[in-house]
């Protein structure tokens, strides 16, 4: 069987005002507050497209390399619904904003780092539309409440891979693109693109057929807020599909739900009959005509046009450019690339206590990922929440590469930098007595009691036991309680062995 | 020259014109014959409006000047057309009288007349808006069930740059629910009475002498969807409403009415507020005594607005209408597509007779063909009704409006809701609307109207680009019908038939104007329609008030019963706001 993914994505873009109406837009703002007269659909109100929405599409358009239409139509797609106050949504479906563009994506072969391969995804198109408001149903008391202070946002809507374009055939890619996507948007600063809070809301298509046969009859599946949802949605589609058609059932044409409790997909009851949308024209919205420079007519208002060369000129870097120019500034691995992107403001961290050391980007990314980035997941916390910054770090990390202590007494300082009672590195060395012995001859010494108290290991050593060495080197960080230079240890037991 | 003109007036009417002129009422007398309480009251411009509405100086030369000379307070003439709404409230012109606060934006103006500073022409002088406008803290209803209380919290762009000039809001007025018709006869409030089936004129032609429950079945319609404006107009209750135009929805009632009724060029005047219809299609229409106070108010109002994208970018420059002296570089055009099935031969008559005015008067007058134009009607209807049923998607029930009290589930909800806001007329092309825009018919439909429609639209562009300037065609295809007569047929039939003239100036978006033109044998109103080039306004303007000038239209006769409306108050509940 050779499964098809399709996807259908609705990010919400961040701007101040709503995309036809001079709304405010704001999180977590009282219902219903911000709430225009066009917003709620009052009769003989029109739509009044917001320039800088247009700047955020033609952005988005831009990063994800699709063709920008520079003359684009707005269409109203007909449904009831009660936080749809107009019973229409107006939108981009025959003539959108952009169109044809990819997305390349990079996915671990059996979730190891380093195998690491590079695929690509097609956008059919990204449109401008209005967003719904948000209905908050109330079983108990059976009854719904409608809020519209998100009513008539500017969302985006993208469309990966129709069917036509088989170029997803798991949960994982899936996943790994909407990944890719989220952190673009983010990085544009068009979207926080956080699933759970709804900024980003994707719907799977899933289908499947035998190799040279046409394609299956697929289904739509949605109420996913996850990434890892995502993923798990897809591949227990496709597995649904597969069994039963092999049992000899049939595919319905259908929208299913992700049930994310018991794992399953379920039809959606409220949508079964096929809904017909009675797409037809925006008659309030004239075309939308955007400019490049050579098109840019000379008399007219620049507040009043978008210039789709300005825009490109402003790009900032990209993920992929991003990860690139961190591979080849600090060496790096690619695949610790993708780690420093993939949490919010890690690069940004890393690139920070790079600066502040002498220690080599290569040592101090394995810092970051394995010591602070692990804390950070164990307690739950986004790397802006960490209590130790890259200031500290850096300093911690600099008494590690000037060895005034080595990398086990580093880690208890960093163990005690995380309760953040406010101490500095070297306060906490000088106060746990965990600077290196500096004393060639006190060292010297400890390491003549080491081999004095362990004949049998030495002369497993002079044997030509070469790993026996690691034991003793041992024996003196214990000694030492972790304050000696494994390295020097090593130098001095074997001069002393060899004498 | 004189002779030809009056020629085609026709003699009568012009014999009439002149004893009118002669018989003309003092106020004082007016005020006598008030007092006396006699059962008549006859409501000439001169008499029912004071002295200084002689009706053809207009807005501008006269009644402002009067104000500036304080011949009038804007008070005095407010409480004059107050009470002159109340002896004709039996027309059912009005939906809501604003009385109250027209009172008080009065006295505002009083005040800024008193200090030497009016803010324009339009400074106190008392106007009626027809009710798809939404006018803060006064109910917009649409005629309809479903807004019936519904009060705005905005005032449409049209109404707000009028009080900005200090015009005085009396009122909103009757029309077709949801602007949906062709006589001011299927509104929530009831039908919409001709005021000239109470004129001296149509009485002496029609009515025969006899008791007056013949009278009361022999009244006349306004023609529509803005009845309400053109009546409110044409009785001197105003001195200018605003009406809006969709398939002729201004210039139909102002030419069974007898007033100046112009649809300016789409995207000239701002719809925002404007209760849509078919928004590629709605004009706010002005209504008015003269082709000069349709130049006012034009000023006005035109220009871009940043809530409404469809309107012009160019900053409108307001005209003052030249008196044309010399129209032989004119070249008018007559469409042969407009001698349409079912034209009277009267107006046919009227229509030749001004054909030839011009030609007499050295303009080049040519037969021109818009041969599209028959599509126009079929056309109309789907594309009408597909905008209609999406426009009317938001009556739910949920944020205004009526609200069923069912309550088994949200659908139920909207299903009721609908069936009881709504009439058959809107169901109706809500329903069709619908099934046009349905997938499988989207193309058949929808897609051929829109390509007709650019047909018809790029007709009118090869006309004019073949160095026409102007369009003269008939308004209506006949008069005014008797009510008991226009009900014979449904919604659809009639505004099929009667949209026929006045459509294709919507589907092209072009500027056109009801001049009233002459008396019918029965004594009822006639008007002609122009129709000008895109934005060509001053050009249209000033070619209708040369013509206006020419075929000096009678002054309507009203003779109203007092106390004849008793009978009719059972029509609307709130009548006064």
């Amino acid at each position: 069987w050779v499964p098809v993914v399709g996807l259908e994505i609705h990010a919400q873009i961040s701007s101040n005002s709503k995309l036809f109406s001079g709304s405010q837009v704001q999180f977590a703002a009282a219902p219903n507050s911000l709430v225009s007269f066009f917003d709620a659909s009052l009769p003989g109100t029109l739509p009044v497209l917001n320039r800088r929405c247009v700047e955020a599409a033609v952005m988005t358009g831009l990063a994800l390399n699709c063709s920008i239409n520079k003359r684009s139509l707005f269409d109203r797609k007909h449904y009831f619904y009660a936080d749809l106050p107009a019973g229409y949504q107006i939108t981009q479906q025959r003539v959108p904003i952009a169109v044809n563009g990819s997305l390349s994506y990079s996915l671990c072969i059996d979730n190891k780092m380093s195998q690491m391969v590079t695929k690509t995804v097609r956008i059919k198109q990204i449109q401008l539309e209005q967003d719904s408001g948000k209905s908050l149903h109330d079983d108990t008391r059976n009854q719904t409440l409608v809020d519209l202070n998100r009513a008539g946002r500017l969302g985006l809507f993208s469309c990966f891979s129709p069917p036509f374009c088989p170029d997803m055939c798991c949960g994982e890619e899936a996943a790994a693109a909407v990944r890719e996507l989220q952190l673009i948007l983010q990085t544009l600063g068009s979207s926080q693109a956080v699933m759970a809070e709804g900024q980003l809301r994707v719907d799977a298509n899933v289908s499947v057929h035998h190799p040279g046969e046409h394609y299956g009859v697929r289904t739509e599946v949605k109420n996913i807020n996850s990434l890892r949802f995502l993923a798990k949605a897809v591949d227990y589609e496709i597995q649904r599909q597969i069994e039963e058609l092999e049992n000899g059932g049939t595919i319905l044409n259908e929208t299913r739900a992700f049930d994310s409790k018991l794992g399953c997909t379920v039809p959606m009851r409220d949508k079964e009959g096929k809904q017909d949308y009675r797409f037809m024209p925006e008659p309030n919205l004239p075309p939308l005509i955007l400019y490049d420079a050579k098109s840019l007519p000379a008399n007219m208002n620049h507040q009043q046009v978008v210039n789709v060369d300005w825009i490109h000129e402003r790009l900032p870097d990209l993920p992929s450019v991003k990860r690139a120019k961190l591979v080849e500034r600090y060496g790096i691995l690619p695949e610790h690339s993708f780690t420093l992107l993939n949490e919010d403001g890690l690069t940004e961290f890393f690139e920070n206590v790079v600066k502040q050391t002498q220690m080599k980007p290569k040592k101090v990314i394995g810092w970051i990922l394995n010591d602070l980035l692990s804390y950070l997941k164990q307690h739950s916390l986004i790397v802006k929440e960490s209590p130790v910054s890259s200031f500290l770090l850096a300093d911690l990390l600099n008494l590690l590469e000037k060895k005034e202590i080595s990398s086990t007494a580093a880690k208890q300082v960093l163990a005690e930098l995380w309760k953040g009672e406010g101490k500095t590195p070297f306060e906490i060395v000088k106060e746990k007595k965990l600077e290196l012995i500096q004393d060639q001859k006190e060292l010297e010494q400890i390491c003549q009691a080491v081999i004095d108290g362990q004949e049998n290991e030495v002369m497993a050593i002079k044997a030509g036991n070469q790993k026996v060495l690691n034991k003793l080197i041992g024996l003196v960080q214990r000694e030492t309680q972790g304050r000696s230079n494994p390295v020097l240890v090593k130098q001095l037991l074997e001069k002393k062995l060899s004498e | 020259m004189k002779y030809k003109v009056f020629y085609y007036c026709n003699f009568l009417l012009v014999f009439r014109t002149l004893k009118l002129r002669k018989n003309l009422i003092k106020w004082v007398k007016y005020k006598e014959l008030w007092q006396r309480g006699s059962r008549f009251i006859r409501v000439t411009p001169r008499s029912g409006l004071c002295h200084l509405a002689a009706l053809k100086g207009g807005l501008r030369f006269q009644v402002s000047a009067a104000l500036k000379e304080g011949h009038v307070t804007p008070t005095e003439l407010c409480q004059r057309c107050l009470s002159l709404i109340k002896s004709t409230k039996f027309l059912n012109a009005y939906i809501t009288v604003a009385e109250e606060t027209a009172l008080k934006q009065a006295e505002e103006s009083e005040k800024r007349y008193r200090r030497g500073q009016p803010l324009g022409v339009l400074d106190g002088i008392p106007i009626a808006v027809k009710d798809n406008f939404n006018t803060a803290g006064i109910e917009t209803t649409c005629a309809s069930n479903m807004l019936k209380g519904y009060i705005s919290p905005y005032n449409a762009t049209v109404v707000q740059k009028l009080l900005d000039q200090g015009a005085v809001l009396l009122g909103k007025t009757n029309l077709d629910e949801f602007a949906m018709g062709s006589g001011s006869t299927d509104g929530v409030f009831g039908p919409v009475r001709n005021p000239w089936s109470y004129s001296r004129q149509y009485k002496e032609k029609s009515v025969p002498k006899s008791c007056s429950e013949d009278e009361e079945s022999n009244w006349v319609i306004t023609g529509g969807s803005s009845g309400g404006s053109a009546a409110a107009v044409s009785s001197f209750t105003c001195f200018a409403a605003l009406g809006s135009d969709t398939g002729g929805s201004t210039r139909n009632p102002a030419a069974h009415c007898g007033v100046v009724g112009l649809k300016p060029t789409y995207g000239l005047i701002s719809r925002h507020g404007l209760i849509p219809l078919v928004n590629s299609m709605d004009v706010p229409g002005i209504l008015t005594r003269c082709v000069d106070d349709a130049a006012v108010v034009l000023g006005s109002l035109a220009g871009h607005d940043p809530k409404d994208s469809t309107t012009i970018q160019d900053n409108f420059k307001p005209f003052e209408l030249p008196n044309l002296t010399d129209v032989s570089k004119l070249s008018i055009g007559i469409p042969k597509e407009y001698h349409a099935p079912g034209l009277s031969s009267e107006i046919l008559a009227l229509w030749s007779k001004a054909a030839d005015l011009f030609k007499n008067a050295g303009a080049k007058v040519v037969e021109v063909s818009l041969p599209h134009t028959r599509y126009s009607i079929v056309c109309y209807h789907v594309l009408c009704t597909a905008e209609v049923a999406s426009n009317m998607a938001r009556f739910d029930g949920l944020e205004y409006g009526h609200r069923s009290d069912m309550n088994k589930s949200t659908e139920s909800m909207y299903a009721a809701t609908r069936r009881e806001g709504f009439n058959e007329v809107v169901r109706g092309r809500i329903l069709s609307g619908n099934y046009f825009l349905l997938k499988q018919n989207y193309e058949n439909y929808f897609i051929k109207a829109q390509k007709v429609r650019r047909l018809i639209a790029n007709d009118f562009v090869k006309v004019f680009g073949s160095g026409v300037d102007i369009l003269l065609t008939p308004t209506t295809l006949s008069d005014a019908l008797p009510y008991m007569e226009f009900i014979k047929e449904d919604n659809r039939t009639r505004s099929a038939q009667d949209d026929v003239l006045t459509q294709a100036a919507n589907m092209a978006g072009l500027p056109a104007i009801n001049v009233p033109t002459g008396l019918s044998e029965r004594g009822l109103p006639v008007g002609l329609q122009f129709i000008g080039r895109s934005f060509q306004e001053k050009q249209l303007l000033t070619v209708a008030k040369w013509f206006e000038k020419q075929v000096k239209f009678p002054m309507i006769q009203l003779e109203v019963k007092r106390h004849y409306h008793g009978a009719f108050q059972h029509q609307k509940s709130a009548f006064f706001s």
